[in-house]
């Protein structure tokens, strides 16, 4: 019905209904393009940095610049690529998983959004006023608080903004998991891309607020002349590298968790194989998150905690190397003894699994404390966290396209280009970062803007240059395959890939409601229960009734954007008493807007049974 | 500890993978080719490391080719359904098993090395060598944006950008920042460790078993010249060392240099307050670097090469090598020719006859005072290593 309607549109009754839109399918198609654009942003950042870093003593672009660069390529791909593209699959993906029509709070959810978005843009923004944050994506103080231009309140305000988005959309899935399953739809039965989810979401209530206060902290330091981070000042710079990490390595896992999530589906589905040692699956997914909260200080080996510290981190750290062990192994298990069909999301699956393993395994070295005193800030964790980042996550993030592109818009991404992609992309990340690990060990540190001749740096520096543009053609070809599928492709049936989850059982295009009437989950992979045996149609749990389904609402956009307005106001108040007016237009925008929310009715609407009974179409 | 370390190394020698390890990079840069003893700790640490994770990347490979290989989809098969495996508890027990046997393989030398190296307790507090706990040498190292300064506690000695240290014996380091975050790192003798502004002040050991010059890096990011803020540490024989320090206890700032270009830089040099940052001698102020022994520098603010051309286009502007640093704009710029004369002077200033190029030839003086201590060390320096080993386990 959504689609169809939406083409006899015109363009501004489309731009209304997404700024306008609380329907999960729709922001995540909002986050998949604000994570898409910021992905090619801070794609481009990386380019510059690795040309600046092409040959020795480059004089490509000066040494301030490049530390913007260097300090927004960090920020951009974690807080403005990677996590709303988490967001925009479990938006996509989680509530058709588990059976719901759309998440707990509708409301929030767009919210989170525009938080996010607007925030990025705020960070942004830097660039056009005086200079982006110059300090790395850690921040470290006091280098930080005595930044001389606007950069880092840029930085520390932006990150709030969208941290705050963050915090609602984590929020919001955890409520969602919990109450709003179909039922049959028990814990242990969920996939595990919706457990992964979850349990990313419960890392990031927990994660997060360290954040804010570590911004607010830094906020206050800042432009409100106090002195928590400032040594002279009777501070402590080394409490923000704690409250930094502590929220940091969290951070990792809700990256990399859905990742995995997201690699279970897609290995399951194209081994034609339950996913082996479920419960260990989702065990080693909770014990990683446990434990990921006990080792934030291995990021401060060489900061002096002193040799007890130091072990009891370098070994809580070793430990989270079994249950991703486990992890592994039940990969390949389960491939083992499939049938394995090599499309290109099972294709990013296997170029996953060995990447992700000597990223672990690097993970492991760098955890050897005494050992860590020659890694530290050198290009070998650089290479480490990239195998990590990209191989995990990003690689996790490409495959969630592939796989789930029929879901979010009804066609499949041509898979001639989509091997294409893998190729170069895959190639060029090995050429890249592979390299980077002796770069490290021979000793070039990281965040340097350039290395001087004379140190035998300048082979290994060539060929990651060489791979870091072959990765820039592997996104390019990506790019190509999603404008051409776009404008070209044919829609697809509902079921592309044989899939087992319930997400695969929902008509093309996916009706607003999702699901007609609640399924009945009879089971682990409900789909492929059905399939087997039943008549290869998910039972309703119910008979059709009228649906009850959230208006859409202007206000978030508005809130955020009050937001936005004053954080301006927030930085340049010390410089100008103009800062006071934009501060108090914008929280009258925000709070305005949230008293219109409280104080007016809005209780939705419901779509008629004799309405639905008309459509025909959808689940019997 | 150490006897079954060189064991296991040797074995590994034969397999040529350190030999690789060892063939990258450059021998006074590189971690891979240690010429200290911290840094040959981390080395075997670093080895163990990989050959555990090699042997279990080796069984992931070997699992997953096989997996890929025999159980891609075949033609004609496409409709074939596989058994659906719930799991299986032997091998899941087997695979959660041997990974914490392999860790707790590590974690034993990790907490050893981690405490081994965190120790910075004089060597010779202890036992028969108790009288000798004074001559521990102990530098107070400072990081500031974007160049080092070294003071030899209780010996009247500042240098900057160029740390003399004696081989074959360990010098004591006191790390403190006068600004923001930086890390000390000379990846060829030693881990890094950061240096923190403030009350946060951090101890480590250098201990080179080899002279050389060995590039120093900053490791911790510091701002637009965090990558130029480099030093050399010069590591001479104990008996050159002396020697230096002897010499440069007896430097006098006031100096009359022998050319008269030079004695007219000396001039230029304090006339343009070029002092009230610059110290000669060891004078504490430390606003710029100490340039007493200028004359012998590795190279020109750490990383320019040594010649008057650069020394006077870093007076003209110091901002165009090193961008962001202090002395931009705090100072009267002297013209070509004033600059010149003081390049000129600066270069004369020698003190020592101990320069860097004592650490590259093959020369080896033994200390003036022989310490029944010292002889052994340089003796037998692997017992002596294996004896501290031992004690640190205690």
């Amino acid at each position: 019905m959504s689609t169809a309607t939406l083409e006899k549109r015109g363009f501004g009754a489309t731009l209304w209904d997404y700024l306008t839109t609380v329907d999960h399918k729709k922001i995540a198609i909002l986050y998949l393009l604000g994570g898409a654009f910021f992905f090619l942003l801070g794609g481009l950042e990386a380019m510059l940095i690795r040309l600046q870093l092409m040959v020795p003593d480059n004089e490509l672009i000066g040494a301030q610049f490049y530390n913007e660069v260097m300090t927004m390529h960090g920020t951009t791909m974690i807080f403005l690529a990677a996590m709303p593209l988490i967001f925009a699959f479990m938006n996509a993906v989680v509530p058709l998983q588990i059976g719901a029509r759309d998440v707990a709070f509708p409301f929030l959810n767009s919210l989170g959004f525009w938080l996010f978005l607007f925030g990025g843009v705020l960070l942004n923004c830097s660039w056009f006023l005086g200079g982006a944050p110059d300090a790395g994506w850690t921040g470290y103080a006091p280098l930080s608080i005595w930044s001389p231009t606007h950069g880092v309140d840029f930085y520390a305000v932006g990150l709030q903004i969208s941290g705050f988005g963050t915090l609602m959309g984590g929020i919001n899935f955890i409520v969602t998991i919990v109450n709003m399953r179909a039922p049959g739809m028990t814990y242990m039965r969920m996939p595990l891309f919706t457990w992964t989810a979850f349990v990313a979401s419960i890392l990031i209530l927990f994660a997060f607020p360290a954040l804010t206060i570590g911004l607010f902290l830094m906020t206050f330091d800042r432009l409100f002349g106090a002195n928590f981070f400032v040594p002279d000042m009777g501070g402590n710079e080394i409490i923000w590298e704690h409250i930094f990490w502590i929220f940091g390595h969290p951070e990792v896992y809700i990256l990399v968790l859905p990742a995995f999530g997201i690699f279970s589906e897609i290995i399951s589905t194209f081994s034609k194989k339950r996913l082996f040692g479920y419960s260990s699956m989702v065990f080693a997914t909770v014990l990683i998150a446990f434990l990921g909260f006990m080792v934030w200080a291995h990021h401060m080996f060489t900061v002096g905690m002193g040799p007890i510290a130091n072990s009891i981190f370098a070994i809580a750290t070793m430990a989270i190397a079994v249950p991703t062990g486990i992890k592994i192994f039940n990969w390949l298990l389960t491939m083992w003894g499939g049938n394995i069909r090599m499309t290109t999301p099972m294709l990013w699956a296997a170029g996953f699994i060995p990447t992700f393993t000597i990223g672990g395994m690097t993970g492991v070295m760098v955890a050897v404390a005494a050992a860590d005193f020659q890694y530290h800030d050198t290009y070998f964790v650089v290479a480490h966290f990239h195998y990590v980042i990209v191989g995990g996550v990003v690689f996790g993030l490409i495959a969630a396209t592939h796989y789930w592109w029929p879901i979010m818009f009804g066609k499949v991404l041509d898979e001639k280009l989509g091997k294409w992609t893998f190729w170069t992309f895959f190639i060029g990340f090995h050429l890249t970062f592979f390299i980077q690990h002796f770069l490290g060990l021979i000793g070039m540190p990281r965040r340097y803007w350039k290395f001087l001749p004379g140190q035998d740096l300048e082979t290994g520096n060539f060929i990651s240059t060489i791979g870091a543009l072959l990765m820039a053609v592997g996104t390019i070809i990506l790019l190509y395959n999603v404008i051409k599928t776009t404008v070209k492709g044919e829609m697809c049936s509902q079921d592309p890939w044989d899939g087992r989850t319930l997400e695969w059982s929902i008509p093309n295009p996916t009706p607003h409601y999702n699901f007609k009437q609640l399924p009945l989950v009879r089971g682990l992979d409900p789909v492929w229960i059905e399939k087997t045996q039943g008549n290869g149609k998910v039972i309703p749990a119910e008979p059709v009734n009228d649906i009850h389904m959230p208006n859409n609402s202007f206000l978030p956009f508005m809130i955020s954007l009050g937001l936005f307005i004053a954080g301006f106001g927030f930085i340049y108040r010390p410089d100008t008493s103009f800062g006071y007016v934009l501060i108090a237009i914008g929280l009258i925008i925000t709070f305005g807007s949230m008293l219109i929310r409280s104080l007016k009715d809005d209780t939705g609407h419901h779509i008629h049974k004799e309405d639905l009974e008309k459509e025909g179409a959808g689940v019997e | 500890m150490k006897g079954w370390m060189d064991k296991f190394k040797a074995l590994f020698l034969v397999s040529g993978i350190a030999l690789i390890l060892s063939g990258c990079g450059n021998p006074y840069l590189s971690a891979l080719q240690p010429k200290g003893e911290g840094a040959d700790m981390i080395l075997d640490l670093m080895i163990l490391s990989i050959v555990i994770m090699i042997f279990v990347f080796l069984i992931v490979m070997a699992i997953y080719t096989y997996v890929l290989v025999r159980f891609r989809q075949k033609k004609g098969n496409e409709d074939y359904v596989p058994k659906q495996v719930e799991g299986n508890h032997m091998l899941e027990t087997l695979w959660t098993v041997i990974p914490i046997i392999l860790l707790l393989i590590l974690a034993v030398p990790t907490v050893q090395y981690t405490f081994a190296l965190s120790d910075t307790t004089p060597e010779t507090t202890e036992g028969e060598d108790g009288e000798n706990a004074e001559e521990a040498i102990w530098i107070d190292v400072t990081g500031k944006q974007f160049w080092w300064n070294f003071d030899y506690r209780g010996m009247d000695i500042q240098t900057s950008q160029d740390l003399y240290i004696p081989t074959d014996r360990r010098v004591y380091l006191t790390l403190s920042s006068g600004d923001v975050i930086h890390s000390f790192w000379v990846p060829a003798v030693s881990g890094k460790m950061d240096v923190n502004p403030g009350k946060n002040e951090n101890e480590m050991f250098l201990n080179a078993t080899e002279e050389g010059v060995f590039w120093g890096h900053c490791a911790e990011f510091c701002g637009p010249s965090h990558s130029l803020m480099d030093f050399r540490v010069v590591a001479v024989s104990p008996g050159e060392f002396d020697q230096w320090v002897e010499e440069m206890q007896n430097v006098d700032p006031d100096a009359q240099p022998e050319s008269d270009v030079a004695q007219e830089g000396k001039e230029l040099f304090a006339e343009n307050s070029c002092l009230n940052c610059h110290a000669i001698g060891s004078s504490p102020a430390m606003m710029g670097p100490n340039v007493t022994n200028f004359g012998d520098r590795s190279k020109i603010a750490g990383i320019l090469d040594y010649n008057k051309e650069n020394l006077v286009s870093w007076i003209l502007n110091p901002d165009k090598h090193k961008p962001g640093n202090l002395m931009s704009g705090n100072y009267t710029v002297p013209s070509r020719e004033d600059a010149n004369k003081i390049a000129e002077y600066l270069m004369t200033l020698s003190p020592s006859e101990i320069g860097p190029d004592d650490a590259q030839d093959d020369d080896y003086l033994q200390p003036k005072k022989k310490e029944e201590s010292n002889n052994e060390e340089t003796e037998n320096k692997e017992d002596e290593t294996a004896e501290e080993e031992s004690k640190d386990e205690e």
